[in-house]
């Protein structure tokens, strides 16, 4: 099955661009670990999900972009195009030329209706081109007015006119201090709206990446591609094909069912977060050799302890004791800060994956009383090997690791709502101060479900 | 992409209009959209007879042979009315042109007759005929020992318009545009050991070859204006991975529709002839943004409060270094208690000519206040000896009630400002939440 991927804005395109950039290049890595068979089943698999027919021999990814300035998208065509390895459609994007200004209001309730049919007529273009889809997968950030405000329109669009197929918005947090000043309004109309017609929002933080690229990746000059880059890595460890239970050349179908299914088990709890290790630079890369025992030490600690990154892990951070009542539970988990999951998905590529040892996740510590761990953990094992990983473990998470950051955004967005400022800018466009307020609503009851667990 | 129509007005206005397509051209080698107004030949055809002749339709001039006496109710009433339709028609057709047009940038001086009276007055014209098209000033604010004596009037009464139909101003004084040069003067004259600079680097230069500032200052000074006009625009005309378009501009930085007066300051005021730029250079580019020196207006932001501050940079700059010297220069500064990190950024790839690379900061900050209260206070002694205002009352439309309203409208952004400033030093609290049932 297909997933058709649309591309919003200028962080949507660009991140977009290398996503299928990774992608191409994971499914055509040399590979020394598995079969010549398994690997061109890999690939083909790969592109059945990614890309389509090729014209002259170049594979088209199965992606919209969509823009409302043209700079962005003009320059990833091209970067696309020069790579020589894939491209986009030729007739793939839509822009128009004056951008939305950074407001969320203007993106959903301005160009939002106005370009609606161009824009469905794009995604129902390539949909027919799949044979079976999967779903959608959006990408979008918070922070600005375009993938903001039109993505949370496009979103719903979606919701009404393809109700039986999956969408997942990957969503990309903006940095804490400033990119854009009215991120946090645009953040809190984004989250509430989606959460209302999303199946699953994937959740990567700026700051946390960054981090990544400086102390794990040693890059000295972090620009917004190196950023990117470690996304990209970070997504395809989840979304390049896995076997299904039927073992090595047969594998998965339906990515986005298959997560969604592990992963979402409640609507009321939507987040996820993607952790994958090991990730560092070649030069570290071509100096360490890993465990699958080590690795899944530390996802497991990154996990209960809510470290983004395989540095500055807090080892004190322990599970609590088992039988205690809930309510004593839930406090003094909160006291340890530590991070209760719904649910986990643990995706593990490369030697001896059958080896590895998963008992550390299956301790229902880890987990809220509601689902047991066998319910609430599960794990999919690939021999193939992803990009320059012997071995590569990812966890997908539906915990409570986004809590802390939801509940600043919203108290700073909250601050800057009480003095009114800004708020012109958004009643000019149709949205009103009670659209605000139910956005607030909506996210202090996510808020507090999550502290609940 | 989207365009934008220069609105030049007045001698100060033409003359600085004049350096930005210099430097445009520079930029770009293309022709762009301009219209040109002044009420004196002298002016435009000085223009017209230079090296940018090419540039400009002569068919997108409009002149009078008298000037506006340094009147604004002359340049404002009589001129407005007498020219509205001809102006009107001019910019019609500038638009056309135009694929999408996004902006309006209105270059004047506030001081004087033409620039101030007829400049405001199609601030309202503009309003009216594209309401959907962004109004941003330039605006030259007249200095302490200015030469017209009824610069007050003129000023009071050019900033109501301001107030009411402009959607961004961005104030500039004489003062520290001269200021900048004699630095720059200091500097080159210096001969400090080893230090050369690059010519073209200048932010006082134009194209071709490097001017003696002391023969014609105003160029100079002209010039640092139109390298903030480049800046504010790079990133809609040049790509990079963070964009920044006009319309960002006022959406992050105008926090309340009154409050729309941007401090700029313009770095680097010239390039040093090294090849390699260490980070240490790069990082006093961002000090340099937030000193008195790179301002174009006399103000403090350093000992008052920010509502926001945009950081808008150019050439090969990443994301990291942009946070690290946001990181390093926050606890220096005060933003208002609902805004404590009003940052706002932008990334463009193509640096100015003659530049590895540069920062255009705007900060909307308390600190224009004194410069509006000093307005007001050299108003008053005017008004209050009735100093020259029968030149003013005898124009028609004109009655002592526009200057009364004037003033209320100023002394009511003052007031603005007041409370804004009444809360930095209260301690910033978090307010109660909404409370959901659980």
């Amino acid at each position: 099955m297909s997933i058709v991927t649309v591309q919003l804005g200028q962080c949507g395109n660009q991140i977009g661009f290398e996503v299928f950039d990774a992608l191409f290049i994971d499914s055509h890595c040399p590979q020394r670990l598995s079969s010549k068979r398994e690997n061109e089943a890999y690939q083909a698999s790969c592109k059945e999900r990614f890309f389509s027919e090729e014209e002259n021999g170049v594979p088209i990814a199965r992606a919209v972009l969509v823009d409302m300035e043209p700079k962005v998208i003009n320059q990833t065509l091209s970067k696309a195009a020069q790579s020589g390895r894939w491209k986009y459609g030729q007739h793939s994007s839509f822009c128009q030329k004056q951008g939305s200004g950074n407001n969320w209001a203007y993106g959903y309730s301005v160009h939002g209706p106005r370009h609606e049919e161009s824009i469905r007529n794009l995604i129902q273009k390539e949909v027919e081109k799949c044979d079976s889809l999967s779903g959608f997968f959006i990408i979008m950030s918070m922070a600005g007015g375009t993938g903001s405000g039109l993505g949370a329109f496009v979103t719903q669009n979606l919701q009404d006119q393809y109700s039986n197929s999956l969408k997942m918005n990957q969503i990309i947090w903006p940095y804490g201090t400033g990119e854009v000043i009215v991120q946090n309004y645009n953040s809190v109309l984004t989250l509430s709206h989606l959460y209302r017609s999303s199946d699953a929002l994937l959740v990567h933080e700026n700051d946390a990446v960054h981090k990544i690229c400086a102390k794990l990746m040693n890059i000295k000059q972090i620009s917004f591609s190196d950023i990117n880059q470690v996304l990209a890595h970070q997504l395809g460890s989840v979304f390049q094909p896995t076997y299904s239970a039927e073992g090595s050349f047969h594998y998965r179908r339906n990515p986005l069912g298959d997560l969604m299914e592990n992963l979402v088990p409640h609507p009321e709890f939507k987040m996820l977060g993607v952790r994958n290790i090991p990730q560092m630079s070649e030069n570290s890369l071509a100096y360490s050799t890993f465990t699958w025992a080590g690795l899944l030490k530390h996802l497991r600690q990154m996990l209960i302890s809510n470290a983004k990154m395989e540095e500055g892990i807090d080892w004190q951070i322990r599970p609590p004791l088992p039988g205690l009542p809930n309510l004593s539970k839930m406090s003094l988990n909160k006291e340890l800060h530590f991070n209760t999951s719904i649910a986990n998905l643990l995706i593990l590529r490369g030697k001896d994956v059958h080896s590895a040892d998963l008992e550390g996740f299956k301790d229902p510590a880890l987990y809220t009383s509601w689902l047991e761990p066998v319910n609430a953990f599960n794990v999919w094992r690939t021999q193939r090997a992803f990009s320059k990983y012997e071995k590569s473990a990812a966890l997908v998470s539906n915990s409570q690791f986004l809590v802390k950051p939801l509940d600043m955004i919203v108290g700073k967005a909250w601050n800057m709502f009480a003095s009114k400022a800004y708020v012109h800018q958004y009643t000019k466009f149709g949205i009103e101060e009670e659209d605000f307020l139910d956005s607030f609503a909506l996210l202090e009851q996510v808020v507090a479900s999550y502290c609940t667990l | 992409m989207t365009q934008s129509v220069i609105v030049q007005v007045g001698q100060c206005g033409n003359q600085i209009g004049c350096c930005f397509w210099d430097l445009a051209l520079r930029e770009h080698a293309a022709v762009n959209q301009a219209v040109l107004i002044d009420m004196e030949e002298g002016v435009v055809n000085e223009i017209l007879q230079g090296p940018l002749r090419d540039v400009f339709d002569s068919k997108q001039l409009i002149t009078d042979i008298s000037g506006s006496g340094n009147n604004w109710a002359v340049g404002h009433k009589v001129f407005g009315s007498r020219y509205q339709e001809e102006i009107l028609e001019k910019l019609r057709k500038s638009a056309e042109h135009c694929d999408c047009l996004q902006c309006f940038f209105v270059i004047h001086s506030m001081g004087g007759g033409t620039g101030s009276g007829l400049g405001t007055y199609l601030l309202k014209v503009l309003e009216d005929e594209f309401p959907e098209v962004y109004r941003f000033v330039t605006s030259v604010y007249p200095s302490g020992e200015d030469d017209v004596i009824t610069s007050p009037y003129n000023s009071i009464l050019a900033m109501k318009e301001l107030n009411e139909h402009a959607d961004c101003v961005l104030p500039i004084d004489n003062q520290s545009l001269f200021d900048i040069i004699s630095k720059i003067d200091l500097v080159v004259n210096s001969g400090k050991l080893g230090t050369t600079i690059k010519p073209k680097s200048l932010v006082t230069s134009s194209a071709g070859t490097f001017k003696k500032w002391q023969e014609k200052p105003f160029d100079a000074m002209n010039n640092i204006v139109a390298n903030l006009l480049l800046s504010l625009t790079s990133s809609a005309r040049f790509e990079g991975s963070l964009n920044m378009d006009l319309n960002e501009i006022s959406m992050n930085l105008v926090p309340f529709p009154q409050l729309h007066y941007l401090v700029s300051s313009l770095t680097p005021l010239y390039t040093l002839a090294d090849v390699n730029v260490p980070p240490r250079r790069l990082d006093q580019m961002f000090s340099d943004a937030f000193s008195k020196d790179h301002q174009l207006i006399r103000a403090d932001p350093k000992h008052s409060l920010y509502l926001a501050c945009a950081l808008m940079v150019r050439g090969n700059v990443q994301i990291s270094d942009l946070r690290r010297n946001i990181e390093r220069l926050k606890p220096s500064l005060q933003f208002v208690s609902w805004n404590q990190e009003g940052w706002k950024t932008s990334l463009c790839s193509v640096p100015p000519v003659g530049h590895s690379h540069s920062l255009l900061a705007l900060a909307n900050n308390t600190c224009v206040k004194p410069t509006f209260v000093e307005l007001r206070e050299r108003f008053l002694r005017l008004y209050k000896k009735k100093a020259h205002l029968h030149h003013y009352l005898q124009i028609e439309g004109m009655e002592e009630s526009c200057f009364t309203e004037a003033e209320s409208s100023l002394s009511a952004l003052i007031r603005e400002y007041n409370q804004l400033d009444a809360t930095k030093s209260m301690p910033v609290e978090d307010l109660p939440r909404l409370s959901v049932a659980v």
